[in-house]
């Protein structure tokens, strides 16, 4: 048959990825799939327990709060941008340069622990926000708070010391172009998910 | 191409590198395997106490006191024991069998075989996807053995009950809280799992083995997986918020007002609800989790041993793939009564429906691959055959549950009890049982009897239908599920006839299957030696030695020409083409 000649030619036919990147980046791609429904089922609890509940405390004011979670962002953001420069110069094959760009992330991703983890800090010492109690209210304000942003907080720590592991290996010269780049999918997947629980869990707080 | 380059390996020579912590998929699915089968008999067991608790409620069991000091003062058996072991009873039977078997089990070891790879795709993710499923199996025996022993709300957990600590029950504990320790690391291993069977099929085909080639047995594999993928990373979640629940004071499944021992509970702002919809939206994709592999199979068997081509193979890949995607949007069938809004239960109930359509498909070419058939009864054709017997019958009832006003009526009785086991305990097991029989010989080298494994059958057959029909009629009746002792019902004493003459079946039944273990490990030292191809099938697992080498195919480099159901191919002479077999 005309088709089978085609088929046996096509991506799809057998013989090779037919998405053209290697099963590593593949396997990272659908592990980034299940985790996005991991956080979204608890961003669609956290919006139905809201939408329930009338008397939502909207407790951050803009400043320090805010402000400071934006500081959080941006130190984030950078992450980001500093994991592009590693993923490129492991292109072009240079290790050294690759491996201080992931040091760079790493140290913003740290920043960014540090930060959140003052935050947490503030809020449990100087205004007694718990899982299970807060002066504002609703109880359930504080647990989907630190329970959103502890599962983000776990994945960026986790994040910092696996690209510790590839900036180790890099530097070794064990490693090669995709597993840098698989790493900073991930590195980017987590700062994506952040892009969403800022605005849900911050901004959507703003005491008006 | 340069995916295969990357996982050249020569066997392993040691025992522990060689059969413990083994990387090769075909050792890592028959862990798999012997876990399942060891699970298997420990559920059993559990439903059997249960089901001897049904007839006998005020009976004396010396060693129920020894085994359960608590739970059983002076050799009878309290409610809150009978809850237990139905709690883990479901969930071992859901979990490390009917999830395990069937895909990470066979799967492991054929589907690489199957289109052509030598192993899978990451070999250490499979082998820690392995140990952490086992973890998970150890965590949750060990819950019988915490204070206050295994938990008391069922499989599916419900809050407010599982949210609550000690106060709600004896192990609502520690037991509560092992129990999801155990399903998180199962939802971690069953991840792992997904990624592996989906990255595997999409990467290691070898050439000419098209996705339309592929034996329906991958075909289930792999929507199988993405199921997974997909259904515990929510489950995950629901654990989450669970354990915060219970352990961090937070209230997202307790709403305000619980009363609990004459004492209001000091939570508010949950709902209970919002536990039902993450777990029953992960809950119905499992259902498929555990039936999908074994429809793949029944396809498979049937086709070898009625030697025709699957009537209508791409309606076949079609119709799994209608059902995974279905699978996602009918979990509110599981809330009609838990108070939702009409209009959403009729939507609900709407895709239910729909989800009988391509299930109808499948059965219609099953029975379509039958037609005419010159009929091979092997053992492993039998219980295909019994597979589409108990899914027919279960389906069936399926759709009287999934009219809100039916069901209304129905929901927690024993019509629901006898509907899923047909169609996802029984069934999923004939499935795992044809699986056995059909590839014993691939992979342990050796032949099983037939004439044992026919009695096996008959005898099983009957068995079933006689502990899971009547429930159907003692559900219509108004027997509620969960429940256990009847004898506070004046109505329900008269059913005590039907609930023992089920206990004997369910005892019959369970002894019968000493019979297969028999059978099982007499083969495995005993059996005739396997040829290649005992069943003249056309896959390409049978073109390979039994049991293969350690990397399947020897080095050769294979193209695939044909279609996995070549039989009785009009102006061939050979009743069969195997996939490898030249153009
Ligand atoms: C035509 C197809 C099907 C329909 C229409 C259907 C419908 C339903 C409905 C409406 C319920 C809820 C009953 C209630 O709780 O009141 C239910 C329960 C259940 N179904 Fe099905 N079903 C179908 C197929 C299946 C399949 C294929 C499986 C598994 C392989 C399955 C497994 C279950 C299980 C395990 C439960 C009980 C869950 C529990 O409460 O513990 N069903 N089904
Ligand atoms: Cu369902």
């Amino acid at each position: 048959m005309a088709s089978d000649a085609k088929t046996a030619t096509s991506l799809w036919s057998g013989g090779g990825s037919p998405y053209a990147i290697g099963s590593k980046k593949f396997g990272m791609w659908l592990f980034i799939v299940s985790d996005m429904l991991t956080f979204t089922a608890l961003l669609v609890a956290y919006t139905y327990l809201r939408m329930s509940t009338a008397t939502w405390p909207t407790p951050f004011a803009f400043s320090p709060s805010i402000i400071f979670s934006t500081v959080m962002t941006l130190v984030l953001l950078s992450s980001s941008l500093t994991m592009v420069m590693a993923v490129h110069s492991m292109s072009h094959g240079d290790r050294g340069k690759t491996v201080k760009w992931i040091l760079a992330t790493m140290v913003f991703g740290s920043a960014f622990v540090i930060l959140h983890m003052m935050e947490w800090m503030h809020l449990i010492r100087d205004e007694k926000v718990t899982p299970f109690s807060n002066p504002w209210g609703e109880p359930l304000f504080g647990a989907t708070f630190f329970g959103i942003t502890g599962l983000h907080m776990t994945h960026v720590t986790i994040g910092v010391i696996y690209l510790g592991i590839i900036a180790a290996g890099v530097g070794r010269g064990k490693f090669t172009y995709e597993d840098v780049e698989v790493s900073g999918l991930y590195w980017h997947f987590v700062d994506l998910v952040w892009m969403f629980v800022f605005p849900l869990i911050y901004l959507m707080s703003v005491k008006m | 191409m340069a995916s295969h380059a990357t996982h050249v390996h020569t066997p392993p020579s040691g025992f522990i590198r060689k059969y413990v912590f083994s990387l090769d998929h075909k050792v890592i699915g028959k862990q798999y395997y012997f876990l399942a089968l060891f699970s298997v008999f420990l559920g059993m067991f559990l439903s059997v106490l249960m089901r001897f608790h049904m007839t006998y409620p005020d009976a004396k069991v010396s060693w129920f006191e020894s085994l359960w000091p608590v739970g059983a003062p002076g050799g009878v058996m309290t409610p809150e024991l009978y809850l237990s072991l139905m709690t883990m009873h479901g969930t071992i039977m859901v979990f490390f069998v009917l999830t395990t078997a069937p895909q990470a089990g066979f799967g492991n070891f054929f589907l690489p075989i199957q289109i052509g790879a030598e192993d899978m795709a990451f070999p250490v993710l499979n082998m820690l996807s392995f140990w952490t499923t086992f973890l998970a199996l150890l965590v949750m025996c060990a819950a019988f053995f915490v204070e206050g022993g295994a938990p008391l709300g069922g499989w599916t957990a419900y809050a407010p009950l599982s949210a609550l600590g000690e106060s709600a029950g004896p192990g609502q504990g520690m037991g509560m809280n092992l129990w999801i320790l155990s399903i998180a690391l199962f939802c971690g291993a069953s991840l792992m799992g997904a990624i592996n069977f989906i990255a595997t099929t999409i990467d290691l085909r070898v050439p000419g083995m098209t996705l339309m080639r592929m034996p329906l047995t991958c075909w289930a594999w792999f929507v199988t997986a993405i199921l997974s993928l997909l259904g515990f990373a929510v489950l995950l979640s629901a654990g989450i918020l669970l354990l915060m629940d219970r352990t961090a004071g937070s209230s997202f499944f307790l709403p305000a007002g619980l009363v609990v021992n004459d004492q209001i509970l000091d939570h508010r702002g949950g709902s209970p609800l919002l536990w039902q919809h993450l777990f029953w939206f992960f809950g119905h994709p499992e259902v498929y989790i555990a039936i999908l592999p074994g429809m793949g199979l029944a396809s498979n068997v049937l086709s070898v041993f009625a030697r025709k081509p699957i009537f209508g193979y791409k309606a076949m890949v079609y119709a799994i793939l209608a059902i995974g995607f279905l699978g996602f949007v009918v979990w509110g069938h599981h809330m009609f009564i838990s108070g939702m809004n009409p209009y959403t239960s009729i939507a609900f109930s709407i895709m239910t429906m729909a989800i009988g359509v391509p299930s109808a498909i499948k059965t219609f070419n099953w029975v379509g691959t039958l037609w005419g058939a010159q009929i091979r009864l092997t053992t492993a054709m039998l219980f295909a055959l019994g597979f589409v017997s108990l899914f027919v019958s279960g389906g069936i009832s399926g759709i009287f549950l999934g009219q809100p006003g039916l069901d209304l009526y129905l929901h927690d009785t024993y019509f629901v009890v006898g509907h899923f086991h047909m169609i996802m305990g029984v069934a999923a097991i004939f499935g795992m049982f044809s699986g056995t029989f059909f590839w014993f010989p691939k992979m342990f080298g050796r032949m099983m009897n037939e004439t044992l494994g026919k009695i096996h059958f008959y005898l099983t057959f009957i068995g079933v239908y006689a502990i899971f029909t009547p429930m159907h009629v003692l559900g219509i009746v108004g027997n509620p599920r969960r429940y256990a002792d009847y004898k506070t019902f004046e109505f329900m004493g008269q059913l005590l006839n039907v609930h023992t003459f089920m206990t004997h079946a369910a005892i019959f039944t369970a002894v019968v299957q000493v019979l297969f273990v028999i059978n099982l490990f007499w083969s495995m030292k005993k059996g005739a030696k396997a040829p290649d191809n005992p069943w003249e099938a056309t896959s390409l697992e049978w073109s390979i030695p039994s049991p293969p080498p350690f990397d399947n195919f020897g080095g050769k480099h294979l193209t695939v020409q044909h279609g996995p159901y070549e039989y009785a191919v009009p102006g061939k002479e050979k009743d069969h083409v195997m996939q490898v077999d030249p153009a």
